[in-house]
Formats: structure tokens, C-alpha cells, sequence
């Protein structure tokens, strides 16, 4: 039965369920129970913003307090999962990711291509992503392009509760390493998750709202922002395709490719810094692939080349906003051949 | 013949040489095979190293893991990876132990409990602590040991690994093979402290000092800290002091090392030498059962040369595989 809860609920879900059903899911992480050595609670904090509270209670020293060393207890969750494990590691925030990227990127990433295909590293990374928090340049990074550069690496991020507790299933379920980036500034957003275990597949993305005026594809709290603009849009009459990329590799071009044949207009946002980010990467493949479908200039709206500031005033402007997201469709449309 | 003086049996013993024997003729006949051109890529020799590898890994059995360095062929050996197939990835072949795409410094088979070389130095050592973990949950008094040379020792991974592995009490030994030397630099520039038992201590861990180049030595300590991280007695450091007899890679000049210090190591530091000193002059292991061994290490050595270089190579199709488990 489906009830209406947080991302955060659904992320708390999802890793109970899967840890009941599967003995070799375990958990490690800074403070995931909190307490650790103490006199007090033992389960005092549940993660840093309570996302695994509660678990340790029904699952015991499954989950696992680790020192603040990311490269050992990462590289541990790894080490782990090519031994049997199907090690969930948290990494708080994805900002820490240069600390432990060795782990991810040269080891993780590469073992079965460097293995010759028989290494398995079903582990998941998971991470808070996303500007928003007022936490300033090292708290606050989407980074997302980063490890989908990355071969033998999966990311995921995902927009609503319901695609949350399925592809963080999918994640566990995955013999290959996950990257899962969980926006912090959605852990309070509700919607409908039912209480049964389901996964969804990885590489198939979510058209969350139907129009032939433009395609804007995104991820993420982007999502968001995008159905408020093409919201805006509609009151004008133009009738916006909205797609949830959900996972970023595999990337499922497919559903943006057929949008775009349809629409004949490209608008890719992205919270990620611009160079070399996912939305250049789906405007390369769609100029690549789509060229003649397209009926005016692909648009980018992105964050600024630029570290995410920490004063509100000046992070409200770094993240892209519905307005912005409006106007580059309104380019894109108005800039064109007809 | 007289009564066996060591604490390993004959059989042990025979293991032990022929071990040793077959990672010294890999390593030298790469160094030969390198220099005429055939080998591509870095290659890091362990030759001189044999005691320390092979008196660690006669304690454990495919369920126990190891996380190896750059200089892991020695390791592999000692660990039961098959030397055509490792000899065949060295060439970068297929049904080389990687498929061609690993080579020399990415050698693994899990299998064998053999989680890779490592191109990053200090890197393995949380790998073996997750093997550690692992290890725990199985609860089969299985360990896992993490290889790092002296330069390695300075990683912040390695030094991270050591606190987890004591905070969680994991059945994780480390072992630091110095060779005196990182890369170039000499080992005594690049650590503060003299003695790597005191860095364990720093970290809450027992620590011993052994002679590398004594397999006996290294057999026996490894023997009493595998022993104990078995029976959930916790992580435990195992400095092995010992030579590299080749440079850091091959075609390193070594202009950094003394005039006759590779010469003087090989008369008087090479644990094979000082091995059959010791197996001979005990009547323990005759010339004749040594030699038999040469002889068949000799041929095994040069059959994996032949298939080596009679094997395919990968195709273009090889390039795209292998990548991902499902993508």
C-alpha cells in the first residue's frame, strides 16, 4: 500500500527492507547510528541529518560507526564487497568525495575491467549532493559529472520519494558499484511510496510531464525547478516535455531522442557546474544524434562556473531557477528556423 | 641423515624452496625478457623479496585475502596464481589471469584470494581491511593481509587502515616489505621513526621487526600474528627488512644506490642463498632434492614464456567488454 513519505523516510525504507531481506547488506558510515563508544543513546543520531535512524536497532552491528577516515572506510565497503559483502557506505556528503576518490575511481571503477571480467564490486556509495543548505563551497556540490566520466561507475540521482526507495533498491540489488546522491533539500519531500519492496531499473529515465513545445531534460532537485517552469510556460501556451533522467550512467538517450524528434527544442539543466556537465553531455549526444530534428539552439541552464557561495543572497542566484529554465526554453524557440 | 632441526616438515620446506625459487627465476627471466624488448609497459621486479611473500602466505588458504603493491608478482606466486596465466598477462594476452587488460601491476585472482597488484601505492590496505570485515561476517577465522612497501607507509590510506583495523579489532595484518628504498628515495629520508613497530604502537597495534631475507624468521612471526588475528585477536604490523636486487622498475639505472651494493646484496643478503645454506647444513634437504626443484622451476618458467607468446592477442571486440557486470 502506498502512503505519502519524506525522501528521507524512503531512503530509511528502503535499507531496512533491504538489509531484512539480504544478510550480506551492511551498512558503514561517519555517525550513521551515532553514539558509537558513548554513555548515552547508542543510536543518538541515525546519520548526521537521522536518515538511518532506527536501523541499528533492528539490524544490529550490521551497521557499523567508522572513524573519520573516508579513504579507509570507503575503501573498506569496497574491499568488502569484492568479498561476499554488498556493503552500503555513506559518505555524508559527496563534497568528502576527494578525500576517498582513489577507492572509487581507480579501484572500485576499474576492478573488473582491470580483472579481465571477473571481479563483482556490488557496493553503493551513498552521498548528500546539492546547493540550497546555506553550507557553503565544500557542502553543497553536485559533482554528478565527475563520476559519470568515470567507466565501471553507476550514478544515480533521484527526484522523488517513489524513483528514491527503487533505484536505492536497484542500487543495493546491483553487482556493479553504485554512486547514489541523495539532494539533501528534497529529504523533506513527500510523495506517494508504497510499503512493498520493488526496484527500478537503472537507465530508464522518467518522462514526468508530456508537451511537443520543448524537451527539458534533467535530474534531481532540477526536476523541480523544471515543472515550475514549464508550468509557467503552459499558461503561455507552450507545452513543455519534462524528463527525469534518474540515472546519469547508464544515461537512457533514447527517451531524450525521441522527445526531441518530437519537440524540436533542447533544454538541459543541470544544478552541476557547466563545463564538461550533463547537460553538455545530452546536448553533444542529441546534436550528434538528432542534429536534423532540432528547430532552434540546444540551451544549457546551470549553475555558474564557480564555487556554490554561502551567503543566501548570492547561493539563491548560483542555482537555477524555473525563470531561467523559462527563458532558455523562450530562446530556444524563439531563436530558431521554423 | 639427521633429525629435522626447523619447525616447518620436509614437505614445508620443499613448498617453501620451490615457492621462492619459482618467483627468483619469473622475476629474472622477466628482467631478461624486458630488456630485449618484449615485455610492454612498467614492470617491478620481486627478486630478492622471496622469503617475506612465501613465509607469509605458507599460513594462508584461498578463503584468506591479500591486497598486494605494484611489486606483486612475488605475491601472486606465493598465493597459488597460475604463472602461464600470470606470465600470459605480463605479454598482455588473452587467457592471460586479467584477459591482457590488467598487466603486471593489476594481477588478480580472487579465486585465489589474490584481490590484485595495486597501481596506487598504499591503496590495498582498506581493501583488506573491507576483506577483514568480511571476514568477521563469515566467521570462518578467515584474515586478510594488506602488503605495503616502506614508501607506501607514508599513505594516509595506510595509516587510516591501521586505526580502522584497530578500532574495529579486524583480523587485518600488516605488512610493510621494506627494501630501503621509495622508488628512489631511501627509506630512512622519507620515515621519521626508525623502527615500524613503534608506528604500530602509535596506532595501537603489536608490531614485530623481522629479517626479510630469513624465511625461517618471517615464517615464524607471520605463523604467531596469523595465528592470533584468527582466533579474534585483532590486526597486527610485520616489518620484514629486506633487498630489492633490481631497480624500482625496470630500466632504472639505481645511479641512487652505493657503488657495489646491488653485488653485495647478492653474495650476502639473497634468502635463497641463505635458505639452502640452512636446509643444506642441517641435512634437511639434500643438494640433489634442491636442484630437481631448479630444474623443474627452469621448465616451468620457460613454458610459460612459449604460451605466453604463442597466445592470441585480445581483438578489438576485447576492448569493450568487461567493463561493467550489466550495463
Amino acid at each position: 500500500m502506498a502512503r505519502k513519505i519524506s525522501m528521507k523516510q524512503a531512503i530509511n525504507e528502503a535499507l531496512d527492507q533491504e538489509m531484512a531481506r539480504d544478510p550480506s547488506v551492511i551498512m558503514m558510515g561517519e555517525d550513521i547510528v551515532g553514539g558509537a563508544g558513548g554513555d548515552g543513546e547508542r543510536d543518538a543520531w541515525g546519520g548526521v541529518l537521522g536518515v538511518t535512524k532506527g536501523l541499528y536497532a533492528k539490524h544490529g552491528d550490521r551497521l557499523l560507526d567508522t572513524p573519520l577516515s573516508e579513504s579507509a572506510y570507503i575503501g573498506a565497503a569496497i574491499g568488502a564487497a569484492c568479498c561476499g559483502m554488498r556493503p552500503v557506505a555513506e559518505l555524508m556528503f559527496v563534497d568528502f568525495m576527494g578525500v576517498c576518490f582513489d577507492q572509487i575511481y581507480n579501484q572500485a571503477a576499474k576492478f573488473r575491467y582491470m580483472f579481465g571480467g571477473k571481479a563483482e564490486t556490488p557496493v553503493v556509495i551513498r552521498a548528500m549532493c546539492g546547493a540550497g543548505f546555506r553550507a557553503a563551497a565544500q557542502h553543497s556540490q553536485m559533482l554528478t559529472p565527475l563520476f559519470t566520466h568515470i567507466p565501471g561507475l553507476k550514478v544515480v540521482c533521484p527526484s522523488t520519494p517513489y524513483d528514491t526507495k527503487g533505484l536505492l533498491v536497484q542500487s543495493i540489488r546491483d553487482n556493479d558499484p553504485v554512486i547514489f546522491l541523495e539532494h539533501k533539500n528534497l529529504y523533506g519531500f513527500e510523495g506517494e511510496v508504497p510499503e512493498a519492496l520493488y526496484a527500478i531499473p537503472f537507465g530508464e529515465a522518467n518522462v514526468v510531464r508530456e508537451g511537443k513545445g520543448a524537451t527539458i531534460v534533467t535530474y534531481g532537485l532540477m526536476v523541480h525547478r523544471a515543472l515550475d517552469a514549464a508550468a509557467a510556460l503552459a499558461k503561455d501556451g507552450v507545452e513543455c516535455e519534462v524528463i527525469d533522467l534518474r540515472t546519469l550512467s547508464p544515461i537512457d538517450m533514447d527517451t531524450v531522442l525521441e522527445s526531441v524528434e518530437k519537440t524540436g527544442h533542447l533544454v538541459c539543466v543541470d544544478e552541476a557546474n557547466p563545463r564538461c556537465s550533463i547537460a553538455c553531455d545530452v546536448s553533444a549526444q542529441v546534436a550528434q544524434q538528432a542534429f536534423g530534428a532540432l528547430k532552434g539552439p540546444i540551451e544549457m541552464v546551470t549553475a555558474p562556473h564557480t564555487p556554490v557561495p554561502f551567503t543566501p543572497v548570492l547561493e539563491d542566484l548560483y542555482i537555477p531557477s524555473a525563470a531561467q529554465i523559462a527563458a532558455a526554453v523562450k530562446r530556444s524557440r524563439a531563436g530558431g528556423r521554423h | 641423515m639427521a633429525g629435522n632441526p626447523f619447525p616447518q616438515s620436509k614437505e614445508q620446506l620443499l613448498q617453501a624452496y620451490r615457492t621462492m625459487r619459482t618467483i627468483r627465476e619469473f622475476e629474472e627471466r622477466l628482467h631478461i625478457d624486458f630488456g630485449r624488448g618484449d615485455i610492454p609497459g612498467f614492470v617491478h621486479l620481486y627478486a630478492g623479496e622471496e622469503a617475506a611473500g612465501t613465509g607469509i602466505m605458507m599460513h594462508l588458504g584461498d578463503g584468506d585475502r591479500i591486497a598486494s603493491t605494484h611489486r606483486g608478482h612475488g605475491h601472486c606466486i606465493a598465493k597459488g596464481v597460475d604463472v602461464v596465466a600470470m606470465m600470459k598477462e605480463i605479454y598482455g594476452r588473452k587467457g592471460g589471469a586479467c584477459e591482457g587488460k590488467g598487466g603486471s601491476m593489476h594481477i588478480a585472482d580472487l579465486d585465489k584470494g589474490m584481490m590484485g597488484a595495486n597501481g596506487i601505492l598504499g591503496a590495498g590496505a582498506p581493501l583488506a581491511c573491507g576483506a577483514a570485515l568480511a571476514a568477521r561476517f563469515r566467521g570462518k577465522g578467515e584474515v586478510a593481509i594488506s602488503f605495503v612497501g616502506d614508501g607506501a607507509s607514508n599513505q594516509g590510506t595506510f595509516l587510516e587502515s591501521l586505526n580502522l583495523a584497530a578500532v574495529w579489532n579486524l583480523p587485518a595484518i600488516f605488512v610493510v616489505e621494506n627494501n630501503g628504498y621509495a622508488e628512489s628515495t631511501s627509506r630512512d629520508y622519507g620515515v621519521a621513526v626508525d623502527s615500524y613497530v613503534d608506528r604500530a604502537a602509535g596506532f595501537g597495534l603489536p608490531g614485530v621487526t623481522v629479517d626479510g631475507t630469513d624465511f625461517f624468521a618471517v615464517h615464524e612471526a607471520a605463523g604467531e600474528i596469523i595465528a592470533r588475528a584468527r582466533k579474534g585477536g585483532g590486526p597486527a604490523l610485520l616489518e620484514c627488512k629486506m633487498v630489492r636486487f633490481h631497480g624500482h622498475f625496470e630500466g632504472d639505472a639505481q645511479t641512487y644506490r652505493a657503488p657495489g651494493e646491488n653485488e653485495h646484496n647478492r653474495e650476502h643478503n639473497d634468502c635463497l642463498k641463505k635458505f639452502s645454506a640452512a636446509v643444506s647444513s642441517a641435512g634437511v634437504l639434500t643438494a640433489d632434492e634442491l636442484k630437481a626443484i631448479d630444474h623443474e622451476v627452469l621448465g616451468l618458467i620457460e613454458r610459460a614464456v612459449t604460451e605466453a607468446k604463442a597466445a592470441p592477442q585480445p581483438t578489438a571486440a576485447d576492448l569493450l567488454t568487461d567493463v561493467y557486470v550489466k550495463y
